[in-house]
């Protein structure tokens, strides 16, 4: 038997797809895709003026306003450490906080679908009440829409924040700058793993819960050491992997990790070990990504430490001038690798 | 290839007449299929494959795995022969 | 995880990096035959720690991406009928046939869910018996006996809502089919360590001996990874052509009795056409004809269905190691994992998917 080398060939590229798919709100360069060659050039003149961030910096009657909004889809509603009204409102908080903002108040709107239990609306009500209060934030308006049976899933949350940035504080992801240590404040993945525990066809064991929390405490003791703060960002869907991608390409620096130094929880790598998923690109849901000034980074790390949200924080690398836009890791055995930007949707893998 | 992972078995029962058991990956735990393992007791550990113990994992074997990388490289420090360094 | 964390360990691994640059006098090309090894060895950055010369060749070892197009769109077909629930591995939903992928069938309405294991699928057709289940049963010779288990299963229940999409793939016919190339540079084959922990490694020493080239059991994990290519360099360099098994603590010679048992009842050998390679005789399995009931391509009657595949891409001899995955003018430009247009790139374990992940930019 001989076989053609020469002529092996294979298929015609599946190029964008004509409607949307589960990847667009992946988090990863879809959902940028979608931002980049959809939305802005529909909006036109009326989009963004500058960066374009999980939250805008407004400068309004001499304040400078944090603004954010956010879409909360989780299924299951209720997972282990959280459920989708801790999200809702932690999630639009920790998006006003990473520019360094002190989150003031929410609105939440809800989209139910028809012959959802009330009690379970209630339970949802209850836990963002609890989520607000903890964060010392107020749910001062919102609105509610009923869709049929079968056109939504249950119960679909945007929440929308405003909050105050102080003065002098510039965090945002252009600031990243070669030679800047970059921390994170805990460990990884455990939201994202939490989540998927208890998802239809994965079901696993695991005593990893979420790590659902507000973040704008942890950055105020931050902020409070004096240190230039530079770029701040909650690696949530897409995980630290997207987190690190879209901050190299925003400053057009290189990052580089050292792997060893990765704060992954064992039962986190054992989950992804069994469903062949990277704990980078697994979604984190009360951690931060700081690049900072690294004459400071001792200091801000202590700062992170004594907080309850900061306790296991530590340096996982360092922004440099090379390959810039992207990210590469220091591998255990010494070798690098590129950590790219997720695509889609993470999937269990069978190879 | 096949992604497949060492775990220990916890527990086994049966369900429609194949036997089942719940199996720890170092704190994961999942329900996986005993049916091409059936001479496996419970504490011993099983390569998992797509929810399917595939194999019985050798320990013995393991540890004499590990033993000969220990093992490596101080022999030849023995013998006066130093390896060549990593690039 | 224990038996995983202890063959990762650093200095161990410094160990038979050393080892290797010892035992190693000449340049030398080897295959790994599995995409969960091409995975690790790049993820770790493996290949960047062996000596100048000794060259990791990545084949076609990943049964996601060796699926001939013709069966995704014949899953495609299934997937979007009404009163299907089609199931897959995770991995399979973005590989895309010749118009869409799974997740363009889901968008689309089709109830198309990704599940851990085919024990899932099942289920799903025992609380679901008004609809019907499908399965999509890709996969190496690892994979076949849980796929097998579930017509087994189905057949034993009564259940006549579930069956199978089948696209088994086997490992030794691609090595010889690899040999057989006229251009073939592959001088030694690292074997994967999960096919053989089902199907024992006696297929090999034929192998080794026609084609004078040895080949090594090898695990998955960095210190088994190493301890394969040190057993592989020790045996180019000595000249033999035999086989070992550098992976006993989940290989042994004979296999697993009982899953090769319910393989030979459920499946019978066929030629398999190979995404982005061609037609390999003998390197597949079917349905065997005691089961034929639960083979959905003749259930949904989509037999009649073919698909050519177009003239684009270098896949193939970027899966015989005659063209690197950087050198294809086409990658990471027009072919990207986003926008793959070969086997090669469609999924993570692709030698093209995996060298644009993770190869620093400074190696292309």
């Amino acid at each position: 038997m001989t076989l053609d080398f020469e002529s092996w060939t294979c298929p015609v590229p599946l190029r964008d797809t004509p409607a949307i798919v589960l990847g667009h709100g992946g988090g990863g360069a879809m959902s940028a895709e979608l931002v980049q060659h959809l939305f802005l050039p529909g909006y036109g003149s009326a989009g963004a003026p500058g960066e374009l961030g999980d939250c805008a910096v407004l400068e309004v009657a001499g304040a400078r306003l944090a603004f954010s909004t956010d879409g909360f889809v989780v299924k299951p509603m209720v997972f282990p450490g959280g459920s989708i009204g801790d999200l809702a409102v932690n999630g639009t908080v920790n998006d006003l906080a990473m520019s360094g903002a002190t989150p003031l108040y929410l609105s939440a709107a809800f989209i139910l679908q028809e012959g959802t239990a009330l009690a379970e609306i209630g339970r949802i009500a209850e836990a963002m009440g609890a989520a607000a209060r903890a964060a010392g934030v107020r749910l001062v308006t919102g609105d509610t829409k009923v869709v049929d049976n079968g056109s939504g899933d249950g119960v679909f949350i945007t929440t929308a924040g405003i909050g105050v940035v102080p003065d002098g504080v510039d965090i945002r992801p252009g600031r990243a700058s070669p030679g800047d240590a970059i921390l994170i404040s805990g460990d990884l993945g455990e939201h994202g793993v939490a989540v998927l525990s208890c998802r239809e066809g994965l079901t696993f064991g695991t005593e990893v819960r979420s790590d659902t929390a507000p973040l704008h405490g942890l950055v105020a003791a931050m902020l409070a050491t004096e240190a230039d703060v530079h770029v701040l960002r909650d690696p949530t869907r897409g995980g630290v992997a997207a987190a690190l991608n879209e901050i190299a390409k925003a400053a057009g620096v290189g990052v580089e990790l050292v792997e060893r130094d990765l704060p992954v929880p064992g039962e986190v790598a054992d989950a992804c070990s069994l469903l062949g998923l990277d704990p980078l690109q697994v979604a984190n849901e009360g951690k931060l990504i700081a690049f900072v000034p690294a004459e400071r980074a001792d200091e801000l790390l202590e700062a992170m430490r004594a907080h309850p949200y900061g306790k296991n924080a530590r340096r996982i690398g360092t922004c440099v001038p090379d390959h810039p836009g992207m990210v590469v890791a220091r591998t255990a055995l010494g070798g690098t690798r590129v950590i790219s930007m997720p695509i889609g949707e993470q999937l269990p893998r069978i190879c | 290839m096949c992604l497949a992972v060492p775990g220990r078995v916890l527990s086994i029962t049966e369900a429609d007449g194949v036997p089942m058991a719940e199996v720890d990956f170092g704190g994961v735990r999942k329900e996986v299929c005993l049916q091409y393992v059936p001479d496996v007791r419970v504490g011993e550990y099983v390569i998992v494959h797509v929810g399917f113990a595939i194999q019985q994992l050798d320990e013995e074997s393991a540890r004499q795995t590990l033993a000969n990388f220990e093992r490596m490289g101080i022999l030849e420090e023995e013998f006066g022969e130093v390896p060549r360094r990593v690039q | 995880m224990k038996y995983l964390d202890e063959f990762s360990d650093p200095a161990l691994a410094a160990r038979l990096v050393e080892q290797i640059h010892a035992a190693t006098t000449r340049p030398w090309a080897m295959m790994e035959v599995c995409g969960g090894q091409t995975h690790s060895i790049i993820r770790h950055g493996i290949d960047q720690l062996l000596p100048d010369g000794v060259e990791m060749i990545h084949g076609p070892g990943c049964p996601v991406c060796v699926t001939p197009l013709e069966v995704i769109d014949k899953a495609l077909a299934i997937a979007a009928r009404p009163g299907v629930i089609f199931c897959s591995f995770g991995d399979m939903l973005r590989v895309p046939g010749s118009g869409q992928d799974l997740f363009g069938v889901k968008s689309a309405g089709g109830d198309v869910r990704v599940v851990y294991s085919p024990m899932d699928a099942l289920k799903l057709a025992r609380e679901n018996p008004d609809r019907q289940v499908v399965f999509f049963g890709i996969g190496f010779e690892t994979t076949a006996p849980a796929n097998a288990m579930t017509v087994h299963q189905a057949r034993r229940l009564g259940l006549t809502n579930f069956s199978l999409l089948v696209s088994h793939v086997l490992v030794p016919p691609a090595i010889a089919a690899i040999m057989e190339s006229p251009r073939c540079r592959v001088q030694a084959f690292l074997a994967a360590g999960h096919v053989c922990s089902v199907m024992g490694t006696r297929e090999y020493p034929p192998l080794a001996e026609k084609y004078g080239v040895p080949i090594v059991v090898t695990g998955f994990e960095p210190l088994d990874i190493l301890e394969g290519i040190r057993q592989t360099v020790t045996l180019l360099e000595a000249g033999r052509a035999e086989v070992r098994n550098a992976y006993p603590r989940a290989v042994r010679d004979e296999g697993n009795p009982a899953a090769m048992a319910m393989l030979r009842d459920v499946f019978e050998v066929t030629d398999r056409t190979w995404r982005g390679i061609g037609e390999i005789p003998g390197s597949g399995w079917r349905l065997s004809p005691r089961y034929r009931e639960f083979d959905a391509e003749l259930r949904f009657d989509v037999g009649g269905l073919h698909t050519a595949e177009s003239p684009l891409c270098r896949s193939g001899e970027v899966l015989q190691g005659l063209l690197k995955p950087h050198e294809c003018a086409a990658f990471g430009k027009q072919c990207t994992p986003r926008t793959p247009l070969g086997a090669t790139m469609v999924s993570s374990e692709g030698a093209c998917a995996a060298y644009y992940a993770y190869r620093l930019v400074t190696h292309s």
